[in-house]
């Protein structure tokens, strides 16, 4: 009697243990809390990384990894030959997820497409203010009023209208703001009179639900068990809010987290070093330069741009201002970025050569302004460090450099100024992947006068890209593009500087986690190895 | 007495309006354009600016925005944040208690340590102990609280494994929170270690909160034990016969409680100022770590209603110790 009673609470031992070992955690050091859990009305990182990326999924998704997409919540679409219409066909048997505060009664289907669009732009619908004071801005900087009509054609096929044809509209629908929220879910809020549990306790149909947020400490999630992708290797997932670097790097070493997001450059060696630990890394999907006005005299001149571009040692640029944490640019987008074209040489560093090609200008004796940006980004974290290099690199070409600044907001707004003076020092991070985001927003003669702060206007330019937009083969858009970087070279609207390099170090069990050009952190099909 | 205690109340008047007036002044003094900073590389319509200058009371004169501001504060509404859209006075009382819970146990800290310091060093005064103490308190005064606290969480949590490097309880732990002080929800929850993983959690960032208030009590508690040590009564007292522990403790030590409190009163606000970094290394969630990160984002209602709200607990508490003081002191009352 007593050997078996013993040996049966040995057996439940052993079953509760391996139970436990089984129960696979991953714990993420996050730099910042969220500012909600409502992705559609926020613009962070940190955000996106708790909400969008975790509990949420799109119509459309970014591969692993990538800049390109595959379906998500729709299976497969139609885009009519105009451009115009874009028919959706959803996947079947998504759940929403159930947890103790909402019990799905069905499945996902078009109104929670149409919902999650409309609540953005009906300005007198309940959704639009409920937390007052928000504002919709992604879905106004990317598609403005640019979509009609969100409608409903049965319960698994949405139909969206466009104004205007929009080429990159599908990577649009994989972006955070445009994740797909439970229609059912929002009105039982609404019925219950307590909207603002919209943005504390998601309800999405991600590859994890939500399980519980201890303000700036930690968020949990489990895994979701009935994800139409499959259940994930993990079980549960818990962002440990840590917002110092150094600090983040000392939780990894002791083991208190198995990943960490943007180690302090200086960290980086010793991270590296560290015998459990491994460092990936990827170039960020961003560009800094120096953009000449090339309105003004005597920048209007192809000859002084090459010039000054072959007077600046990038590399002296790369290696005191950003630490290692960057890569000399040649193009003007990202190597990460499909269409990146890889041909394409940058300028030599080379003195002399550019005093001759300066004296061939007849430039003689050139005073000019170079603009640096008062605040620190991924592209450019000290731009006055930067145009103190480049003013000693001009200076030794003849070439007197007055460096000016601004408060940003300050800044900002009279580098897009026609007839600002000089060659500002400023910089891009990508919205989608698209490059059009990239050429389109900054080099276009449409956007003279605002972001394209060269003030460069080029027809041949100009005509590829615009012909890139209408095309829908990626191949043929790639082509396009790939000569417009060419161009772009020859014509040397800008220097281009660098693009940041983003470290992402973990323990060396942690397997399947992908460095994601977008900047996200997203951690399905993540698994640690026993 | 009532009339001390009025004063001390007809005084707070005057120094709340000059703190509301710094809050809104300091925010507004910033360099730019607040909507366009925000807007960032992408920028936005001259539409879209108009009408969030509007919506956030940017377009209208300064002394009107400063009444909208006070008449606001006066019924309790400290703005809301620009980046969360929530109220910024729901936003500190979430994060309060972890701020006073490390508070407490700083304070605890450095009176425990900084008072039998003092004491021992004014008694051996001269002595090595004097000097060592001494000596390590203005080195504790002068350390930089984030240099101090990366060194304390490298070589003990880092290289040791002592103590934990950040947070306020292991993530093993997992309940609600009752009363936000961890160290008592930790025992609610009766799940097993818990309590014994807060404690852990508070061990560094005590010491780098405390370090400050305990150099300053120890130095403070030293100079009020000898000049009290050189008075007449506590000569009787020896030269009756007593024992010196009942000199020191009884005679002597009482009477030079009385600067030590106030100095331990004014120390609240010098814990205020010292969680804001303690917080940001520790990722200690509390307001602290809150006004760092919201001046990072340029959460301008944040600041200025974090700011507001802490500058009234600071005043509060140095009115509750000025009265105190006048409970204990009687000459204080008189003038």
């Amino acid at each position: 009697m007593n050997k078996k009673l013993t040996f049966a609470a040995a057996l439940l031992a052993a079953s509760v243990l391996s139970g436990m070992a089984n129960a696979k955690t991953l714990v993420y050091c996050a730099e910042a809390s969220p500012e909600g859990f409502d992705p559609a009305p926020y613009t962070a990182g940190q955000t996106f990384d708790a909400s969008s990326r975790t509990v949420f999924n799109r119509l459309v998704e970014f591969d692993h990894g990538k800049t390109t997409t595959s379906p998500g919540l729709a299976e497969s679409w139609t885009i009519s030959d105009d451009g115009k219409e874009y028919v959706f066909k959803l996947r079947k048997g998504v759940k929403f997820a159930a947890t103790d505060y909402f019990t799905p009664t069905r499945d996902f289907n078009a109104d929670d497409v149409v919902f999650s669009f409309e609540r953005q732009v009906d300005k007198n619908g309940p959704w639009f203010q409920y937390i007052p004071g928000i504002a919709y801005q992604y879905y106004n900087d990317q598609f403005g009023d640019n979509i009609t009509k969100v409608e409903k054609v049965d319960d698994l096929t949405v139909k969206f209208t466009l104004k205007e044809p929009a080429i990159t509209f599908i990577p649009t629908l994989g972006m955070d703001f445009a994740s797909v929220v439970s229609k059912e879910y929002a009105d039982k809020l609404q019925a219950d009179k307590t909207p603002e549990l919209f943005n504390q306790k998601p309800i999405g149909t991600g590859p994890f639900i939500f399980v519980d947020y201890q303000t700036d400490a930690a968020i949990r999630y489990k895994a979701n068990p009935d994800y139409w992708g499959g259940k994930q290797k993990i079980d549960d997932l818990v962002f440990a809010i840590t917002t110092d670097p150094a600090v983040r790097a000392q939780k990894l070493k002791a083991g208190e987290c198995n990943i960490m997001s943007y180690p302090a450059p200086a960290d980086i060696a010793g991270l590296q070093a560290d015998a459990n630990l491994k460092v990936e890394e990827q170039e960020g999907l961003n560009v800094g330069a120096l953009m000449y006005n090339t309105q003004q005299k005597p920048f209007d001149d192809v000859r002084v741009r090459k010039a000054l571009n072959m007077a600046i040692n990038k590399k002296a640029i790369i290696d005191a201002v950003f630490q290692g944490a960057g890569q000399v640019a040649i193009n003007p987008i990202p190597p990460t970025m499909w269409s990146y074209n890889k041909e394409v040489k940058d300028d030599p560093y080379d003195p002399d050569a550019a005093k001759k090609l300066l004296e061939e200008a007849g430039v003689k004796d050139l005073k000019m302004n170079v603009w640096a940006m008062p605040v620190s980004r991924p592209y450019m974290p000290n731009a006055r460090r930067t145009a103190e290099l480049i003013q000693a690199d001009f200076a030794k070409v003849g070439v007197t450099v007055e460096i000016v600044s601004y408060d940003w907001g300050e800044y900002l707004k009279r580098a897009s100024a026609v007839d600002h003076d000089g060659a500002v020092i400023v910089g891009w991070t990508g919205d989608n992947g698209d490059p059009d985001n990239f050429l389109g927003v900054l080099l276009s003669c449409a956007s003279v006068g605002s972001n394209n702060r060269a003030e460069w206007c080029n027809k041949d330019f100009d005509a590829l890209i615009n012909k890139a937009k209408t095309v829908s083969d990626q191949a043929e858009r790639t082509k396009l593009y790939e000569q417009a970087q060419v161009i772009f070279k020859e014509q040397a609207p800008w220097a281009t500087l660098a693009h940041s390099k983003v470290f992402m170090p973990m323990q060396k069990t942690v397997t399947g986690f992908a460095m994601d050009p977008l900047g996200i952190h997203r951690f399905d099909g993540v698994d640690i190895a026993e | 007495m009532l009339r001390y205690i009025l004063g001390k109340l007809a005084l707070i008047i005057p120094t709340f309006i000059g703190i509301t007036i710094l809050a809104f002044g300091f925010v507004r003094i910033l360099p730019g354009d607040p909507v366009l900073v925000l807007a960032g590389e992408r920028g936005l319509s001259p539409e879209r600016h108009t009408a969030l200058m509007h919506q956030f009371g940017f377009d209208l004169p300064i002394w009107q925005q400063y009444l909208t501001y006070l008449t606001n504060v006066l019924s309790g509404d400290f703005g809301t944040s620009f980046s969360t859209k929530t109220p910024v006075l729901k936003d500190f009382l979430v994060r309060f208690p972890a701020t006073v819970e490390l508070a407490i146990f700083a304070m605890i800290f450095a009176v425990v340590l900084g008072v039998a310091a003092g004491i021992f060093a004014a008694i051996r005064r001269g002595s090595w102990f004097d000097q060592l103490t001494m000596g390590t308190a203005l080195a504790g005064y002068s350390m930089p609280i984030f240099w101090w606290g990366l060194l304390l969480i490298i070589v003990f949590s880092g290289t040791l494994h002592w103590t934990p490097v950040s947070g306020r309880i292991d993530l093993l732990y997992f309940f609600k929170p009752v009363t936000g002080f961890m160290t008592i929800d930790s025992l609610i929850s009766g799940q097993k270690g818990a309590f014994r993983s807060a404690l852990s959690h508070l061990i560094l960032p005590t010491i780098v909160l405390g370090t400050i208030p305990l150099a300053v009590i120890a130095r403070q508690t030293r100079s009020a034990m000898l000049e009290v040590l050189g008075e007449d009564y506590v000569r009787t007292a020896r030269a009756k016969g007593l024992a010196p522990r009942r000199v020191i403790g009884l005679h002597a030590f009482r009477n030079a409680l009385i600067p030590v409190v106030t100095t331990i009163g004014l120390q609240v606000g010098t814990l205020l100022t010292g969680a804001i970094l303690t917080e940001s290394i520790f990722s200690w969630p509390g307001i602290g770590k809150w006004m760092i990160d919201a001046i990072s984002k340029r959460d301008y209602f944040t600041v200025q209603g974090g700011l507001l709200l802490i500058a009234l607990i600071v005043m509060s508490v140095n009115l509750i110790v000025d009265v105190l003081y006048a409970v204990i002191n009687p000459r204080i009352r008189a003038n």
